[in-house]
């Protein structure tokens, strides 16, 4: 089944014109759109170093999320539960940090391990139970959140000023996150690109029938998406713990991850449907919306009335790719 | 590209037989929610019992009406293959306008009302075209809608809930009428629920156009060879959708209030409701009746856990464990049917 046309629209012919790709054409896009809005509003300092690493600095929490979200896209799932995974990953480290330096690190390892065993449950419901993923992840999330919210009274914490280097702390003039988080999309870069497994994902998403056949244990494949799905959620619940050197049940709810990572994940080229896509649109997308962010800042324009705006520009910046499918889309 | 052709090898001599198992998954879907809501009700009566009297059970029905109503209405884009988030944020946005619009003044409740009917059109018209002239998968044209109408909401009312509604505006939500023989009590909202249900039915279950709904949903390729109209069907289901989250939005306003976050998650519960209610993501199938039992499930739920004692922020818990399981029975049911 063809869902969608090909993204260059497979114009073949004698009139083939050079074309971005679409990471490197939203790149652009999103840092003209924020060099013209510093100019147009006159805030020349936002195109300094320090401007610019502030842009980038507001791709973090978003970006490790949406890493872990293009896994289980490609594959042709989706999960949900991640924003109120955030929540529960930050509550638990600092609620095991508890202010304590010699906590911090099994305080990590223990809230990652959480997270990978949400994903576990997520795979195999989604794999092997062959239930819908929408529902099941979002089964998952209520779950978590329910247990969070009716737990918090006994999990309050906070991290000590040693974790919040994470958040704070800088390396040659870069946040020490901001490597991490092009570390760890590097690394999910060369998984994807290189590997059998990241193959793997893109028969899966393509064509999971056909993978199969293909002799490609697929339920697994599904499964490892979901765990690394997970898994960026936790590395963003870290984040934000270092960051408000406390968790709270809201955070991950308040950021709306779960419909901003996929929103990013669609906008940077990926297919919904799955099979197609990658780690550099993805991280496309975060920059587009890390920019559209800094610039209704720097145009001083209202909290609600961003948010309008986002929504349209979503569908928008979605439609530029999907305009030109043939056939029908629910 | 190439267009791929739907398998045509269906002959007359075999499709009575699959329209049969057909009607009879699609009561096994609709009895799966009721049978739960009767194990459910029944609990809560043991527990207490005076939720056995009507009045108990009609209360229940009044709260659970704005639900249920949104439910059938999601119902619509379920089966046709889609989802509609932005149906809590729509209830958000009736709420809202209305109370700043009447600001107290009854002569303004109908004007009013037109009004939030005229928007919901719109706001149903847009995501329509969206899905289908744009071709944007509906989980993100819908988001997209959502956060607009909901950014929309808190724009015009500045974050905090204004303006005041109406006495006529409230009625809907608040008015019971009293002394009715064998009930006792009839809440209006009840009423507008049976009518509203009723109205989904006959379009879902009786008309051509919800046959063409099922075709879509089924399968678009195959109903538009067949000459269904594929987008507009798709785009009416949307519309369905809208027009019920501003009825959804005016029983909640009645007898909750004004608040800015009065349909927060709704839009969540009631793709829960339906799929409880034995309707298939992706499209194809689902009841108008088993949308209805579903949201009266997830009530009766509600209900039980507050009864329980249980922390409120288990109830969320709960609802995610019962989604999972409602669906895991669907997809046990559907392998072994196969």
């Amino acid at each position: 089944m063809t869902l969608a046309a090909p993204l260059p629209a497979g114009r073949t012919g004698r009139a083939r014109r050079p074309r971005l790709p679409v990471p490197a054409l939203l790149t652009l896009v999103s840092l003209l759109l924020y060099a013209g809005t510093a100019l147009w509003t006159g805030q020349a300092s936002a195109l300094s170093f320090e401007g610019i690493v502030g842009l980038l600095q507001r791709m973090i929490a978003l970006g490790f999320v949406a890493l872990g979200q293009t896994f289980t896209i490609l594959v042709g799932s989706i999960d949900l539960s991640v924003a109120n995974l955030v929540s529960l990953v930050a509550v638990l480290a600092s609620y095991l940090m508890a202010g304590d330096p010699a906590m911090i690190a099994p305080a990590v390892m223990a809230a990652l391990g959480v997270a990978l065993l949400v994903g576990l449950l997520n795979g195999l419901l989604v794999a092997r139970a062959g239930i819908n993923p929408l529902i099941a992840t979002l089964g998952t999330g209520l779950m978590l959140q329910g247990v969070l919210s009716a737990s918090y009274e006994h999990l309050r914490g906070s991290v000590p000023p040693a974790f919040q280097t994470l958040a704070y702390g800088s390396v040659a003039g870069l946040p020490v996150a901001l490597p991490a988080l092009l570390a760890v999309a590097f690394a999910a870069y060369a998984l994807l690109r290189f590997t059998r497994l990241g193959a793997h994902v893109y028969a899966v998403g393509g064509n999971a029938a056909g993978a199969r056949m293909a002799g490609i244990a697929t339920e697994r494949v599904t499964l490892f998406a979901h765990l690394a799905a997970s898994l960026g959620a936790g590395l963003t619940g870290l984040y934000l713990a270092a960051r408000l050197s406390s968790g709270t049940p809201w955070i991950g709810r308040d950021g709306a991850y779960d419909l901003e990572s996929i929103a990013v994940v669609v906008i940077g080229g990926t297919l919904l449907a799955g099979g197609r896509g990658g780690v550099w649109g993805t991280m496309a997308g975060v920059l587009f919306f890390a920019s559209l962010d800094a610039c209704f800042t720097m145009a001083g324009v209202d909290a609600f009335l961003k948010q309008v705006l986002r929504g349209a520009i979503v569908v928008a910046a979605v439609a530029v790719y999907t305009i030109r499918t043939k056939g029908h889309v629910a | 590209m190439t267009d791929t052709v739907s398998p045509t090898t269906a002959t007359t001599a075999d499709k009575a037989p699959i329209a049969r198992r057909n009607r009879l998954k699609r009561l096994a879907g609709f009895n799966v929610a009721l049978f739960v809501f009767a194990l459910l009700y029944g609990a809560i009566v043991l527990i207490q019992p005076n939720f056995a009297e009507p009045a108990a059970f009609m209360n229940l029905l009044r709260r659970a009406a704005p639900l249920a109503i949104l439910a059938c209405g999601q119902l619509f884009v379920v089966v046709s293959g889609g989802f509609d988030l932005s149906a809590g944020a729509l209830v958000t946005f009736t709420v809202v306008a209305a109370s700043l619009v009447i600001g107290g003044d009854p002569a303004l409740t109908w004007p009013v009302i037109a009004g939030l009917y005229a928007f919901g059109l719109c706001v149903g018209l847009l995501n329509g075209l969206a899905v289908t002239v744009l071709k944007v998968p509906s989980i993100i044209a819908t988001l997209g809608m959502m956060l607009s109408v909901g950014g929309l909401a808190m724009l015009w009312s500045g974050g905090a809930p204004r303006g005041e509604l109406s006495e006529t505006f409230r009625l809907f939500g608040r008015f019971v009428i009293r002394d009715v023989p064998l009930l006792g009590t009839l809440p209006l909202a009840a009423l507008v629920l049976l009518a509203l249900a009723l109205l989904a039915a006959w379009l879902l279950h009786g008309t051509m156009y919800g046959a063409r709904l099922f075709a879509v949903g089924d399968n678009p390729r195959a109903a538009e060879l067949a000459g269904v109209p594929v987008r507009a069907t798709r785009i009416a289901a949307f519309v369905v959708s809208a027009l019920s989250a501003v009825s959804a939005g005016i029983l909640l306003g009645g007898f909750a209030g004004v608040s800015v976050n009065a349909g927060d998650g709704l839009e969540l519960q009631a793709i829960a409701a339906c799929v409880i209610g034995g309707a298939r993501l992706l499209g194809g199938r689902g009841t108008v009746l088993g949308a209805v039992f579903g949201a009266l499930t997830l009530f009766a739920l509600f209900t039980l856990l507050n009864i329980l004692g249980l922390p409120q922020a288990l109830r969320e818990a709960v609802q995610g464990l019962i989604l999972i399981l409602a669906v895991a029975v669907t997809a046990v049911r559907e392998r072994r049917a196969r």
